[in-house]
């Protein structure tokens, strides 16, 4: 008799039980090496952005050459050794739980749509005859279906853009998700932030007429991600902010 | 069963009764993950795993699932084994799982799987259930490397990412976009039915022959 409701609910529930169990299992055993890979690939895409990835060296070597600071966002200071964090491992998203590591960002402000802020940042730039060379920044925003995570990296005048990299997004592939299509990310390279102060590099509608003036300020629509294109575009603003970077690259301290 | 019934159930869904080009399923993946070798190799792979371990675990369990719940019952081991595809990929091959991103969830979905626990695996026993799936699977494989070497190798003039064409090969965008996979499916069933006449479907209503239009003056057409 298969038809009863006692078999019924128990064969469903012996099949749940064993199938969590199973999943469960693999999600514990796995996990390390899942977060080693992820781990990896962001630190892959941060050298992509930079434009220094060289695939035939092991990340961690390339890594080591990098530099990383704390970034205080409110005074734009600097710090190698921050409290008690530890700079390899520091995770300025993991800062987001906790009230007194993060701050709300007033609605009027959140242009990228992120709510919380961290007060301490993590920043990342490479040297060439003791001189920085090229400035690593994590950005994030919102796209259409979730926040976008990545890198922009910026020459050391601080204006003119070398590389964007997103590591996590999950925006549909194929429209949205095309903001992982090298051909887009070609475009940046070489485009303007700040005109006279302000942020005025943006993603706009359709394709960018080279013979503008301003043309160099502006980076064509993915087309079919007009929410995407636009979350781009908000997170350029607010992290080139007085709210993000900003205080930073006006006095940037590389020495201390 | 006989070693020769066996023989069928493994060999009869490569061509004869393919998945893909006989009950025309599963062909969102085929549009989705073909335009690179790798990607569609890795793809094949979890999807052959899911469609035989899949019908090996219903079967087991066939004479205990009660009929109203078997959907849900089926649905679950499907998809805890496409859970497992998914960490494990996401732990031993990366780059691979990031290109494939939500495709392999979709395997959930992928009506082939589902087709088979359901129309074979609820009522044959464990092992011949197995191999109806590893069967499907490799059938399901076939078309989809026969598609993705043809798109990789005209579009991009590459096979498994290694150039092959020299320098002076236009790349072809379209065999790239995912609709150029429909007409090389299509081109696949023509010539599977072309050999294999059996398959050709009746036609569901007669076509009249063409017929000239009368011959009617102004007067008749009213102008």
């Amino acid at each position: 008799m298969n038809e009863t409701i006692m078999k019924t609910l128990g064969v469903t529930l012996g099949v749940c039980l064993l199938c969590s169990l199973f999943v469960s299992f693999t999600a514990v055993s796995l996990r390390d090496q899942q977060n080693t890979n992820k781990l990896n690939d962001k630190r892959v895409k941060i050298l992509e952005a930079a434009n220094i990835y060289d695939e035939s060296m092991s990340v961690e070597d390339q890594f080591k050459n990098l530099e990383i600071r704390f970034l205080d966002f409110d005074t734009g200071e600097t710090y190698r050794e921050y409290k008690d964090f530890d700079i390899d491992k520091y995770d300025q998203l993991q800062s987001l739980r906790f009230s007194d590591q993060s701050k709300p960002v007033p609605a009027d402000k959140d242009i990228a749509i992120i709510k919380n802020r961290e007060n301490i940042g993590k920043i990342y730039f490479s040297t060439k005859d003791n001189q920085i060379d090229k400035l690593i920044l994590p950005i994030r925003g919102y796209g259409l279906w979730g926040t976008l995570y990545g890198y922009i990296a910026i020459e050391n005048d601080f204006n003119t853009v070398v590389g964007i990299e997103f590591y996590e997004h999950k925006e549909t592939p194929g429209l949205g998700g095309e903001v992982d299509n090298p051909n887009w990310k070609n475009i940046w390279v070489g485009k303007e932030i700040y005109q006279s102060g302000d942020v005025k590099l943006q993603v706009i509608k359709g394709a960018v007429d080279q013979n503008m003036n301003d043309a160099k300020y502006m980076v064509d629509g993915l087309s079919g991600a007009t929410l995407t294109s636009r979350g781009v575009s908000n997170m350029i603003e607010y992290w080139f902010s007085d709210s993000g970077y900003l205080k930073l690259l006006e006095n940037f301290d590389y020495e201390s | 069963m006989s070693l020769k019934q066996y023989k069928e159930v493994l060999v009869n869904p490569l061509i004869k009764e393919n998945p893909i080009t006989l009950q025309i399923l599963g062909i969102c993946s085929a549009l989705a993950v073909t335009s690179n070798l790798n990607v569609t190799l890795i793809m094949c792979i979890a999807l052959t795993s899911v469609v035989s371990l899949s019908n090996l675990f219903i079967s087991i369990i066939r004479n205990y699932i009660p009929s109203s719940v078997r959907i849900i019952v089926q649905m679950t081991i499907i998809a805890t084994l496409v859970i497992l595809v998914d960490e494990l990929l996401k732990a031993y091959d990366y780059e691979t799982s990031k290109k494939l991103s939500v495709f392999v969830g979709l395997i959930i979905t992928n009506c082939i799987v589902m087709g088979r626990a359901e129309a074979f695996a609820m009522k044959e026993k464990p092992f011949v259930s197995f191999l109806d799936g590893l069967g499907n699977g490799i059938g399901y494989s076939l078309i989809l490397i026969g598609v993705a070497f043809i798109r990789e190798l005209f579009g991009a003039g590459t096979l498994f990412g290694i150039p092959v064409f020299g320098d002076w090969y236009p790349t072809n965008n379209l065999l790239l976009l995912p609709p150029s996979s429909f007409i090389i499916i299509g081109l696949f069933i023509w010539l599977i039915r072309g050999y294999n006449n059996d398959q050709i479907e009746e036609d569901e209503f007669d076509l009249s022959k063409h017929s000239v239009a009368p011959n009617l003056n102004k007067r008749e057409l009213n102008v």
